[in-house]
């Protein structure tokens, strides 16, 4: 084992994280359509929790309302989906609730190119909106969680309520053809699994240089001691509506890749329940870290699609346990757990032989 | 005119639950710095405790004491939200005390937990509880004016509570040691108050008083495993509104939400009226972004 640890550490994350992604973007390879749309799902999940990571697990700003983003950026898709499927028909749930022409607002979204930007953007309007009029008045921890739960509460009711503008509890579905190609055969679905791998990828090489730069350290900065930064001479509040609006357009381009494995939005699908269980996929990998909620987020959305289906009472059981466990037992997730692991076995060794590395603490550097 | 008055009295009687559910809220998170997202289930548990009571009612005791079961549930209803929520400070809350956020979500665990368990004792539809016979009918005000007396009686009971905690919390010696924690921990514990038994005693009142908040909602209609979602939310925003530490924070919180939500939902239609509602307590928070009765410290993290 003595030639593992020539390298240096650099080197080593470098060809782990080339490895995963060869393994993700070979998985068309060696998986069934079946799993491999399951996992395009997990993967997109992966991306909001990275968003809500650097917001959580970074700026220590906990927001409950990702599903709103979420559902904006999937509507977003949707809607041009929608449009595309009914050609020059206006979308037959608006003919249901007597509407005779294409309201203005769904009229560009006939565009993929406006589509796609309006799933970007309007999630992050809407994060920097509801950021400037809270962290700017020092509104902070639960009082703002509870205004973005409150969030979550009006904008479903607002989408369940508008029912002719937005298709209503039934939410959007009934499309198959993106660019004229339908999407429900393999190769359409492959295109998506690694559109969504590559968005991934994308994601998380962001997320690591934001955090790795100036601006990072200073969301650390604020998470641990708001005040002190503010001090310091930074103002937080730009900084929070910045990463706020950064996670928020991240939930955006998830909820976008989620219509295409998944073919349907509906309001259930960004309510509190759904919100909050993206917190804990942050919150189950380890927060604060960057692979750590990539893995917690596969591994709790594999779980979630496996023993839900079967076991739909025992999953809630389940799933509330994880809240409490995770939360008193281990707030640093799997991650934190790996390296309690990492440190009890280098003390042990320690033990036995004094060396310099075991006196000099590492750092630890965020992975 | 008529209907003005209907509404505001609507308004009324929507603020008077809230304001009971909030009650709680707003006492544990003062003191503790803990958000209790199971306070919902509480609710529940309320419900289905008076649920129990009618059912023992109805198959153990001679018709002619039927109307008598409600104050029993009442009862009954607060001293098992009381129970339990004694029983979930001491196993798990007494740990996360502090830490808000952590506490949020642990908290909503328990009451996914809570609501499953219901789920799989009374079942997953709904349940109705028949309200004594006393309380059929209602009060004609003036032509075109009825003023329910369930919901009347709902109103009766909130004041009564709210005097009670009034009583409790500013004229009685366990207030004053709770008033004390609530400002200075460390200070308090210094002299000789045991922080922990005060902490768990005020956290099961809390819960006692949202099983209390539950009773009552069987009155308005049928009940089910996820009755307190419908309101916990609202309840929250009476805590950020009226602010935290003070009851006159909490009654002024319920007031203004109920009200407001029950008039812009009459001008508009349910969905915009909430959407309204939220945009004005943002729009508030701009002005007083600590709520609208804020303890005054000088600490700067407070």
């Amino acid at each position: 084992m003595q030639w593992m640890s020539r390298l240096p550490r650099r080197a080593w994350l470098l060809i782990g994280y080339a490895a995963a992604a060869a393994a993700l973007f070979s998985a068309p390879l060696y998986l069934n359509d079946f799993r491999l749309n399951l996992l395009a799902k997990c993967l997109a999940f992966a991306i909001v929790a990275l968003g809500l990571d650097l917001l959580w697990g970074y700026t220590g700003i906990l927001s409950l309302g990702h599903g709103v983003f979420f559902g904006l950026g999937a509507y977003a898709m949707a809607m041009h989906l929608k449009l595309a499927a009914g050609g020059s028909r206006i979308p037959d749930f608006m003919g249901w609730m007597g509407l005779t022409k294409l309201p203005w607002f769904w009229e560009p979204f006939k565009s993929f190119a406006f589509a796609a930007a309006m799933g970007l953007i309007l999630p992050s309007a809407l994060a920097l909106l509801l950021g400037f009029f809270t962290f700017r008045n020092r509104i902070r921890g639960v009082y703002f969680t509870i205004l973005t739960q409150a969030l979550v509460i009006i904008t479903v009711t607002l989408f369940v309520g508008q029912q002719a503008y937005t298709g209503g509890t039934n939410g959007l579905t009934g499309y198959t053809k993106l660019f004229g190609y339908s999407l429900t055969s393999g190769t359409a679905k492959t295109m998506a699994y690694l559109a969504t791998a590559a968005a991934l990828l994308a994601a998380f090489a962001v997320c690591r240089y934001l955090v790795n730069s100036r601006f990072g350290k200073v969301l650390r900065a604020i998470r641990d001691g708001e005040n002190r930064t503010r001090f310091l001479g930074y103002d937080p509040a730009y900084y929070q509506m910045a990463v706020f609006a950064v996670s928020a357009g991240l939930a955006g381009l998830a909820g976008m890749l989620f219509v295409l494995h998944v073919g349907i939005i509906s309001p259930t699908m960004m309510a509190i329940v759904p919100s909050i269980e993206l917190v804990l996929l942050v919150a189950i990998g380890g927060r604060g870290t960057l692979i750590g909620v990539v893995i917690g987020a596969i591994l709790l959305t594999q779980a979630k699609s496996q023993l839900s289906a079967s076991y739909p009472d025992f999953w809630l059981f389940l799933l509330g346990a994880l809240f409490i466990v995770v939360t008193v037992f281990m707030p640093g997730g799997i991650v934190g757990l790996i390296r309690q692991a990492r440190q009890a076995i280098l003390r042990r060794r320690s033990e036995n032989e004094i060396t310099l590395d075991s006196i000099v603490p590492k750092s630890n550097g965020v992975v | 005119m008529e209907i003005w008055i209907s509404q505001l009295f609507n308004g009324l009687s929507v603020s008077s639950i809230l304001l009971l559910i909030a009650l709680g809220l707003a006492v544990t998170f003062g003191l503790m710095r803990v958000i209790n997202m199971a306070h919902g289930e509480f609710i529940m548990i309320g419900a289905y405790g008076a649920y129990m009571t009618q059912q023992i009612f109805k198959s153990a005791l001679p018709k002619s004491l039927f109307d008598a079961y409600f104050p029993v549930a009442l009862l009954a209803s607060f001293v098992l939200a009381f129970a339990i929520g004694y029983l979930l400070e001491v196993t798990l809350i007494r740990f996360l005390y502090g830490r808000p956020l952590d506490s949020l979500l642990a908290t909503w665990g328990v009451g996914l937990m809570l609501q499953q368990l219901a789920r799989t004792i009374f079942g997953a539809p709904n349940v109705a509880v028949s309200s004594p016979t006393w309380l059929d009918g209602g009060w004609a005000l003036m032509p075109g004016v009825v003023l329910p007396y369930k919901r009347l009686f709902i109103i009766a009971l909130v004041a009564f509570c709210l005097f009670a905690m009034y009583l409790y919390i500013y004229r009685s010696n366990a207030g004053r040691r709770m008033r004390a924690v609530m400002q200075n921990r460390d200070m308090a514990a210094c002299l000789g108050i045991s922080t922990r038994r005060v902490d768990a005693f005020t956290f099961a009142i809390g819960s006692g008083i949202a099983g209390i908040a539950g009773c009552a909602l069987t009155l308005i209609g049928p009940i089910g495993p996820s009755i307190g979602t419908y309101y916990i939310v609202d309840a929250f925003m009476v805590v950020v509104l009226g602010g935290v530490g003070k009851l006159v924070g909490t009654v002024a919180g319920a007031l203004g939400i109920g009200v407001f939500n029950t008039l812009f939902e009459w001008w508009t239609d349910a969905s915009l009226g909430k959407v309204l509602v939220f945009l004005c307590i943002v729009a508030f928070l701009q002005w007083k972004p600590m709520g609208m009765f804020a303890v005054r410290s000088r600490s700067l993290d407070g």
